[in-house]
């Protein structure tokens, strides 16, 4: 028996992991099936659905074809065994959260993450009863040291939104797994064409799938996905190994191996916390995927020249982006991101609150709104925006000002984005 | 037994050739549901395959008659699929040589150089650390259906 070549290249993968031509009709394109349940074969096939002893449809808030396709495309590409697809980046966060923490547990986070994290881990997490610390991103001593009894995870993104900065990974999961704890990371902004975080001993990746996934500012989604090798039977996560009363005594990890994280993610968080991705937008996000590789080159290449015009512009005090020569994120660009260190950035104006917003009504081809990863340019103010829930103090710990602009870098030609931020930072007339 | 040793031990032609045989020998295999080698054995029950119970602290599982051991088999087996301790390992080796199984499948953690030494001696080949069940949904099942990342690039027509 000779067996056909194993198909390894990301560009391969991005297209076709996931979604075979369908079985029974040869669909070639990825089918939508729009069905909130299925038609079980049998009364026992029913059964070992439920039971979870058979893989199988059941009923479309925990598992759907088409989400499906989505889900292994992108467990493929991050290198994962797996992953459960969620109706947004937070819910598919919250769900991943619900399913290891239990109240009286504690979580080690990066104090550079989007506002929304900020926000949710302040408040839901408090809710259930669960401490918090936040962590200066490149003080490796404060995570160590921030590590107690009752921690259950590390959490930090790999391109920290809005500031830039980048997170040491695998010396962060050095730090986890002494504690015998995960770490979860944000991968949103790299994608897992730029960085794939379990490649350097991250255990959990989350993504808002409604950015450069998608790609085209169509679609909300998120995702999780996990390593598979880490040992929810340390003893530290009760709530994984220990026989789980939501499922009449099962104890995941022991039952379901490698799987076992995945499989109470699904059957547990997802079935009660309900936020599942609509098999439309799967379908839209697996189809923005097949381009992800191709778009993020130029996403890239664009936000690297931008941000070369904004560094050298008079009218702009400092540009945060990772992928500057100059910037103090180089050796890790180069370690974690050898192709480009995303294309969302922050730089500030040189006058403040007021010169903002000015520069944003000036502008005439990016897009003032909210939300990033998008094939065409975006601009926000963080300050008075998607941050704005959070002190000053918060801000600057995140490493945003009063006079910082946020770009998400899109793939039109980088001299019409040029011309567009010129006209508009000479019309403020600090140049 | 290190990782490369391990993966030699974990070869996708050896894996899907003992998935095309019909007769599986499930060592230790448990009557408690909750058990993932009861989970196994009724998956590859459902799935087709003969499977003969081995446990010599179980009379009969899944309505199948359980044998306290291989040699009191009376029937060939192809593929000798073990839920034990690695220590026990060799001697469930002998036994699958003995009685002329053809591949000796060790699942998760069940690691045993020893065991698998004197299966290869014995002309049999051998998968270890791997579980029969994900292997089978993987080349021939449906965990595509929960979101698995099954490795499988192919333009051709999939499973159903």
């Amino acid at each position: 028996m000779t067996m056909p070549p194993e198909f390894s290249g990301f560009h391969t993968r991005a297209v076709h992991a996931g979604a075979r031509p369908d079985a029974r009709t040869g669909s070639r394109a990825m089918p939508i099936h729009q069905t909130t349940s299925y038609v079980f074969e049998d009364a026992e096939a029913a059964a070992a659905y439920f039971n979870l002893q058979e893989y199988g449809n059941t009923y479309s808030r925990i598992m759907n074809p088409t989400v499906a396709a989505f889900e292994e495309r992108v467990a493929n590409l991050e290198g994962g065994v797996g992953a459960v697809a969620f109706a947004s980046g937070l819910a598919a966060q919250s769900a991943a959260l619900f399913t290891l923490l239990q109240p009286g547990d504690h979580v080690l986070a990066s104090a550079a993450l989007y506002g929304g994290t900020v926000t949710q881990f302040k408040h839901f997490l408090r809710k259930m009863s669960v401490d918090l610390d936040f962590v200066e991103p490149d003080n490796l001593s404060a995570w160590q040291n921030g590590i107690r009894d009752n921690t259950k995870l590390i959490f930090g993104e790999t391109i920290g939104n809005p500031s830039g900065c980048v997170l040491d990974i695998a010396a962060l999961a050095e730090v986890a797994h002494a504690a015998d704890v995960p770490l979860m990371i944000d991968n949103t902004f790299a994608t897992p064409y730029l960085c794939q975080p379990m490649a350097w001993g991250a255990d959990i990746v989350v993504h808002s799938a409604t950015k450069f996934m998608g790609g085209h500012g169509t679609s909300i989604g998120g995702v999780v996905t996990e390593s598979g090798e880490f040992d929810w039977s340390n003893g530290r996560f009760p709530v994984i190994a220990e026989p789980s009363p939501a499922y009449h005594g099962l104890k995941f990890h022991e039952t379901f191996g490698t799987f076992g994280y995945l499989m109470k993610l699904r059957a547990e968080t997802l079935r009660d916390l309900g936020a599942c991705m609509s098999p439309f937008n799967a379908f839209l996000l697996a189809q923005g995927i097949e381009t992800l590789p191709l778009r993020m080159r130029q996403h890239v290449a664009n936000a690297e020249t931008v941000a070369s015009f904004l560094d050298e512009h008079p009218g702009v005090d400092a540009v945060h982006y990772a992928g500057l020569p100059a910037s103090p994120y180089r050796q890790l660009v180069e370690k974690y991101l050898p192709l480009g260190a995303g294309a969302v950035f922050c730089f500030d104006l040189k006058g403040g609150r007021e010169d903002g917003i000015k520069l944003i009504e000036n502008l005439n081809l990016f897009s003032h709104l909210a939300n990033v990863g998008d094939a065409k340019s975006l601009v926000i103010h963080p300050a008075t925006t998607t941050h704005r829930q959070l002190s000053d103090a918060e801000l600057a710990a995140g490493g945003i000002g009063p006079g910082t602009i946020r770009l998400s870098i899109g793939i039109e030609d980088a001299a019409d984005l040029i011309a567009d931020l010129d006209y508009a930072l000479n019309r403020l007339g600090n140049a | 037994m290190n990782e490369q040793n391990l993966s030699q031990y974990q070869d996708p032609e050896v894996i899907q050739a003992a998935l095309a045989r019909p007769r599986v020998a499930v060592v230790g295999l448990s009557s408690n549901e909750l058990r993932a080698s009861n989970f196994v054995g009724y998956y590859l029950l459902r799935n087709g395959y003969t499977v003969i119970p081995v446990n010599p602290r179980e009379e009969e599982i899944f309505g199948l008659e359980c044998y306290p051991s291989l040699a009191a088999i009376p029937e060939p087996v192809d593929v000798v699929d073990v839920f034990r301790d690695p220590s026990a390992v060799p001697a469930i080796a002998e036994e699958a040589v003995e009685h002329g199984a053809k591949f000796l499948w060790l699942q998760f953690g069940v690691i045993s150089p020893e065991g698998v030494a004197i299966a290869e001696a014995g002309g049999m080949q051998c998968i270890v650390d791997r579980c029969i069940k994900i292997e089978h949904a993987r080349y021939r099942g449906r965990m595509h259906w929960l979101g698995f990342n099954t490795e499988q690039i192919s333009a051709q027509r999939g499973r159903e």
